[in-house]
């Protein structure tokens, strides 16, 4: 189908976006890349009065690499960007490896940083890779909030629902530098590459200098409202000497009593929860695995 | 609803028009400037019948408002045969290795691969099979649209070997 009709704003400057957002609020939607609202559009999900286009500001197009390894990534910096950046890698290997899960390199190509953390589709990759990294947003308006820095964790609060009021935008996504000794896996099922996955994981492991883990964290995709955390099976890792059959334990808390997925037409939620747990088994032995050449 | 001045150049060539803010660039290319080599399937970003070049990269038509394109370099489908004589190596290509049946799907696999072989000259299939996945064809089966990519490279390489 076509959009339904809307006034087109391209403000030039951020300062210049954050006043339309504060002035239009609720009846405004932020046009970043595109991929996910322009759909929306077509579909006639939404008929938002106001499209504020975001694509004119190239100060929120950036990534910096600060002096304690952590990255700066600009809301509007595009997919294929960050995927082809050569300091990623070294920086937050598992940002890296989840970008070429994102969709195709024609959607890449367009869809941001920013737009896909905002529009917080619990199917979507970026997100559960945020909260995996311990990610920060920082989120700005006109409004007295000012500048503030959320946790992923705490942004992410339902159904493509966040922390951002509606005169707020996202402008950035701060990711710290991983500890030493940490190791980390993306691992995904889909019926196609870049399609929306059934299942799919982050994994991440902070081994100590005596191999036991001090830290681990579990993130999924398609698992619930959200991107979901499993902090009992992370509970279950840490402090452990990692094994085999702690591995299998810790998969399978996760994946029968913390993840909530449902059913849908191509996968029931029970085999979603099946293809869970095989894919935390076999991501945490490779988290493992780069956790100790690290 | 408001009307916004579009200056876009198209293949080359400039075209200015005053257009509504909600106008897909899809419909822009095919209804505005006639340019109907670019296909429109699923208007939701799925099937990548609409595939053109933005700034040289390949990007969904239908996922961009015409106003957008403004101040833009587009390339179509149009715009990728060497002279009318000559087709490009990947057209010819297409037609030697049987990779096209109905055709609709065509343009937007021509856009995408034609940038991915700029990207990597010497492709394995499983690479061009994962560089296809964001184009639907529902008529072949996808055998020979790999053969006529990978034919393409071979070509292309020995061209400039």
């Amino acid at each position: 189908m076509k959009p339904p009709p809307f006034e087109y704003l391209a403000p030039a400057t951020l300062d210049e976006a954050l006043e339309l957002l504060a002035e239009k609020g609720g009846e405004a939607k932020v046009l970043a890349g595109g991929q996910s609202l322009v759909p929306v559009l077509n579909f006639r999900l939404a008929q938002p009065a106001f499209l504020v286009d975001i694509n004119g500001l190239d100060e929120l197009d950036y990534i910096e690499v600060e002096a304690d390894g952590s990255l700066r990534i600009g809301a509007m910096t595009r997919q294929r960007r960050l995927e082809l950046d050569p300091r990623i890698p070294l920086r937050a290997p598992l940002l890296a490896a989840t970008m070429p899960l994102i969709a195709h390199p024609q959607i890449r190509n367009r869809g941001t940083v920013g737009g896909s953390l905002a529009h917080a589709d619990p199917s979507g990759e970026l997100p559960v890779a945020a909260v995996a990294l311990d990610a920060e947003f920082v989120l700005r308006s006109h409004s007295r909030r000012g500048e503030r820095v959320v946790p992923a964790t705490d942004f992410f609060e339902g159904l493509m629902t966040t922390a951002l009021a509606e005169d707020e935008l996202l402008c950035e996504c701060r990711v710290p530098a991983a500890p030493p000794g940490t190791g980390w896996a993306f691992r995904e099922v889909a019926r196609r590459h870049g399609d929306y996955a059934h299942a799919g994981l982050a994994a991440r492991l902070t081994l100590a200098d005596d191999g036991k883990i001090v830290s681990a964290r579990l993130v999924y995709l398609s698992a619930g409202e959200v991107p979901m955390s499993a902090p009992r099976a992370c509970a279950m890792l840490e402090g452990e000497e990692p094994s085999e059959g702690l591995f299998a334990e810790a998969a399978s808390t996760a994946a029968r009593d913390e993840i909530d997925p449902s059913d849908d037409i191509h996968a029931t939620a029970a085999f979603k929860r099946h293809l869970a747990e095989a894919l935390t088994r076999r991501a945490l032995a490779i988290a493992l695995d780069r956790a100790r050449a690290a | 609803m408001s009307r916004h001045h579009v200056s876009t150049q198209v293949n080359g060539r400039v075209y200015e028009r005053e257009v509504e803010s909600r106008l897909l660039l899809s419909d822009f290319l095919r209804h505005e400037l006639g340019l109907t080599g670019t296909h429109v399937g699923c208007e939701h970003g799925v099937c990548g019948a609409c595939t053109v070049l933005l700034d040289g990269q390949p990007v969904r038509s239908c996922l961009l408002f015409a106003v957008q394109a403004d101040g833009r370099q587009l390339a179509t489908v149009e715009g990728l045969a060497l002279s009318s004589e000559e087709m490009h190596p990947m057209q010819n290509a297409f037609r030697d290795a049987h990779a096209l049946q109905c055709g609709f799907c065509t343009a937007g696999i021509l856009m995408s691969m034609v940038t991915f072989l700029e990207e990597n000259r010497d492709p394995t299939e499983a690479e061009v099979r994962s560089a296809l996945s964001g184009n639907l064809c529902r008529c072949t089966g996808y055998q020979h649209i790999v053969d006529a990519v990978l034919l393409t490279a071979e070509r292309m390489r020995k061209r400039s070997a």
